[in-house]
């Protein structure tokens, strides 16, 4: 009330001006809701934090496979800590040629007293190997229901890319189950989904 | 200058008791609002520093529950930060700016009463989760999913506080903005500003940047927990790891926000008590505007653990080392700017000057601290700690104390006590180090932070670092009371020019300045 822009032009245009700055802080808004995607694309594409790619059969039969090379591919499991469910590899590492179409083996057993779907996420390390870690099947695409005392053999088909660093002797592929709570989560973001 | 001679249409309407300071939008009573709320929450958050050093004066649990610790924790850095720090430049911010540009007030003054009056709302939420089921917010300031998201009732309160704070603040930021923009006097160029002026407008566009990004990732939790999105949810396909990405894309220039304008502040300071202009002026400006730039790549230096690629780790490090080259231009330029001056020695030039020195101790630390192969070592333990303790209460909060008593005689018109003020000064100071320096050793030595109990072998630097703790803690009384007695008219009255070298249109007001000041644009030199 007691401020007395010396015209009016000023005060219009404090006004303009700050309608400006506040479409600025909207903007950044929508920025910090940007970097959720770019995020993810930046680690499925560069393969940062461990994200591994998903190919079809067709692409995976392309690669030539490097008869001279091993690689030791270990399996490690988890389950988050209110999931009651027994979760382990049935080896625990396996040697492959990179270029080869390796299937593993997962088990799985419901120790709880009701139903309850599963979800497991994948991550492989170290994180420069992610990229050149490739799933064709694994049971990590699709959501696992298991019944009280239940068991499963969950399988994953995978493929080390023949241009793998040549320092990288050991990876670690490492899965770990979480409960999917009504099955909102997945349907709420498919799209964002890791692989 | 003495109250201006013209008539104004608005004087006589100047309402008295509570609706004054509830529908001011006049910018000296909003500072004072500002001031007044920001030191209240000084002491609030600070006696819950005092509960976690009380806690860690011995190994073994003595006082509290770990869970009531971790709130202690976690409340006193949201306090500090959002209730303490922040304001107190917003304050500052508000009485100053308009009589430095020569302007009559801020330019949105509606908008600047709304501003200041959502932060009482905000604490009050944030504060009362305190007394709620399942306690307060205990899983640290940086609220990390998913640990955040197993927090009782005080979770929305949380996330419905932070939106307040943010709202505040960018509200404050678009005031100034528009203010310095458009409400100058004529012929108070932008190469005439003071420098506490530039500092608060990149300021305000850091704050314009980066509070929607927190606001955005604190919604993101707050759908997360309540709403079945799976933002940072990993079951979902989420990724907690890509919360700390956008807080601290937030975080970083955060730490920006709390200390530019303190640079502002020494700026006007140092030349005042060395009676010499500011060394190097333009680019103090550039060094300011290149430390808010670089401020938004550096944000991962926070995360070197998280498991970065090489690449990545090596661009956060050196993007976070090369910050050291503007904010060692801006310590030269004060240097320089007291060399050969005919210095003296009054409390606001102690302060600014143990600011220069201790702040670049912080900044030496946060040297070690990004480098990436290092970090592997500090990342989570007291000496982070240390080093952010050095930058925030030696920096920030030395530079809001300094500039209280450099501009607390021009507000109330008196002199504070000198003596008081130098005792102040020195039982700060002193107790200061002993409380944050051997935090770097217990660092090193490998002690973690946010814990309420320890290995046996920190016991001997963590009492020293207690004791040093109440002590500081209880020379802020001494300020307080300095303060209260400047405010209630006690001491000898304050001539307009207060002090000898001051320079700047605020010095040619009698202090107290006129309700309204400017209502005329003043001459500029
Ligand atoms: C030369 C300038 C600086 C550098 C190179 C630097 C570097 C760093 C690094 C690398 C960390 C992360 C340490 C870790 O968690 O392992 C850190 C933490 C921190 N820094 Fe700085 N810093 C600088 C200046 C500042 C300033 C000016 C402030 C604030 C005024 C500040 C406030 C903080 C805070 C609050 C944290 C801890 C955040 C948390 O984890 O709770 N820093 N700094
Ligand atoms: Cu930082």
């Amino acid at each position: 009330m007691n401020v007395q822009p010396r015209t009016a032009n000023i005060a219009a245009g404090n006004r303009r001006l700050a309608w400006q700055l506040a479409a600025g802080a909207l903007l950044m808004t929508g920025f910090g809701y940007l970097l959720v995607p770019l995020y993810q694309v930046f680690c499925e594409y560069t393969g940062f934090n461990g994200t591994t790619s998903r190919i079809n059969h067709g692409q995976a039969a392309t690669q030539g496979i490097d008869r001279t090379r091993w690689v030791t591919v270990e399996f490690a499991a988890n389950t988050s800590v209110d999931l009651p469910w027994e979760f382990s590899p049935v080896v625990a590492s396996v040697r492959v040629h990179p270029g080869e179409m390796v299937l593993a083996q997962y088990q799985a057993r419901n120790l709880g007293n009701r139903a309850i779907v599963g979800q497991a996420v994948p991550s492989v390390t170290p994180g420069t190997a992610a990229a050149h870690f490739r799933k064709i099947e694994c049971f990590c695409f699709s959501r696992q229901p298991l019944d009280p005392g239940q068991a499963l053999t969950l399988p994953v088909q995978f493929q080390v890319d023949t241009d793998l660093p040549r320092e990288i002797g050991t990876l670690t592929l490492s899965y770990t189950f979480f409960e999917q709570r009504g099955g909102r989560i997945s349907s709420a973001r498919p799209r964002l989904t890791k692989l | 200058m003495t109250e201006l001679a013209l008539p104004h249409p608005h004087d006589h309407t100047h309402p008295s008791g509570i609706t004054r300071w509830l529908f001011t939008t006049n910018h000296k009573d909003i500072g004072t609002l500002y001031l007044l709320f920001s030191v209240s929450m000084l002491f609030i958050g600070g006696s819950f520093a005092m509960v976690v050093r009380a806690e860690l004066f011995q190994p073994g649990l003595q006082f509290v529950s770990p869970h009531f610790f971790n709130q202690m924790a976690t409340m006193h850095a949201l306090v500090m930060i959002f209730g303490a720090v922040m304001p107190a430049f917003v304050g500052l911010a508000n009485w100053m700016i308009p009589l430095m540009i020569g302007a009559p007030d801020m330019a949105l003054p509606r908008l600047n009463n709304w501003s200041f009056w959502l932060l009482p709302f905000a604490f009050t939420l944030l504060l009362a989760t305190l007394f709620m089921p399942g306690g307060a917010p205990s899983g640290g300031w940086t609220m990390y999913p998913p640990l955040v998201l197993q927090m009782g009732m005080a979770f929305p309160f949380l996330i419905f506080a932070v939106h307040l704070m943010g709202l505040s603040s960018v509200m404050g930021a678009i005031n100034v903005i528009t203010t310095v923009f458009n409400m100058r006097a004529p012929g108070m160029t932008y190469g005439k500003l003071p420098l506490f002026v530039w500092t608060w407008v990149i300021t305000a566009f850091l704050l314009i940047a980066a509070m929607p990004v927190l606001a955005g990732a604190v919604t993101m939790l707050l759908t997360d927990k309540f709403f079945g999105t799976s933002f940072f949810n990993a079951a979902g396909g989420g990724d907690p790891v890509m919360f700390q990405h956008v807080f601290w894309f937030f975080g970083h220039p955060e730490v920006y926000i709390m200390i530019l304008p303190a640079f502002g502040i020494v700026s006007q300071i140092v030349p005042t008590f060395a009676r010499k202009p500011l060394f190097g002026y333009t680019s103090m400006i550039y060094a300011v505007a290149s430390i808010a730039f670089l401020s938004f790549i550096v944000w991962a230096h926070h995360m070197f653990t998280v498991g970065m690629p090489l690449a990545g780790e090596l661009f956060f490090m050196y993007s976070t080392v090369l910050i050291a080259v503007p904010t060692g231009v801006k310590v030269f330029n004060w240097v320089a700017t007291m060399w050969r001056g005919s210095m003296t020695f009054e409390t606001p030039m102690l302060w600014a000057l143990c600011f220069i020195i201790l702040f670049s101790i912080g900044g030496f630390s946060g040297l070690m601290l990004g480098l990436a192969p290092v970090d592997f070592q500090y990342q989570d333990t007291y000496f982070v700690v240390a080093h952010f303790h050095y930058v925030l209460v030696t920096g920030a909060v030395f530079a809001i104390i300094a500039g209280v008593y450099f501009w607390l005689p021009k507000w109330t018109g008196r002199m504070y006590d000198e003596r008081l003020g130098k005792l102040h000064f020195w039982l700060s100071t002193i107790s200061v180090n002993v409380l944050f320096f051997p935090q770097h050793f217990l660092g090193l030595a490998g002690m973690p932070r946010r814990i309420p109990d320890y290995a046996v072998q920190f016991s001997g630097w963590n009492m020293v670092s207690s004791l040093g703790a109440f002590a500081f803690g209880a020379s802020q009384l001494i300020f307080l009371y300095i303060v209260v007695r400047a405010i209630s008219g006690h001491g000898a009255k304050a001539s307009a020019q207060v002090w000898e070298g001051a320079q700047g249109l605020e010095w040619t007001l009698s202090s107290p300045p006129p309700y309204h000041s400017f209502n005329e644009p003043p001459k500029v030199p």
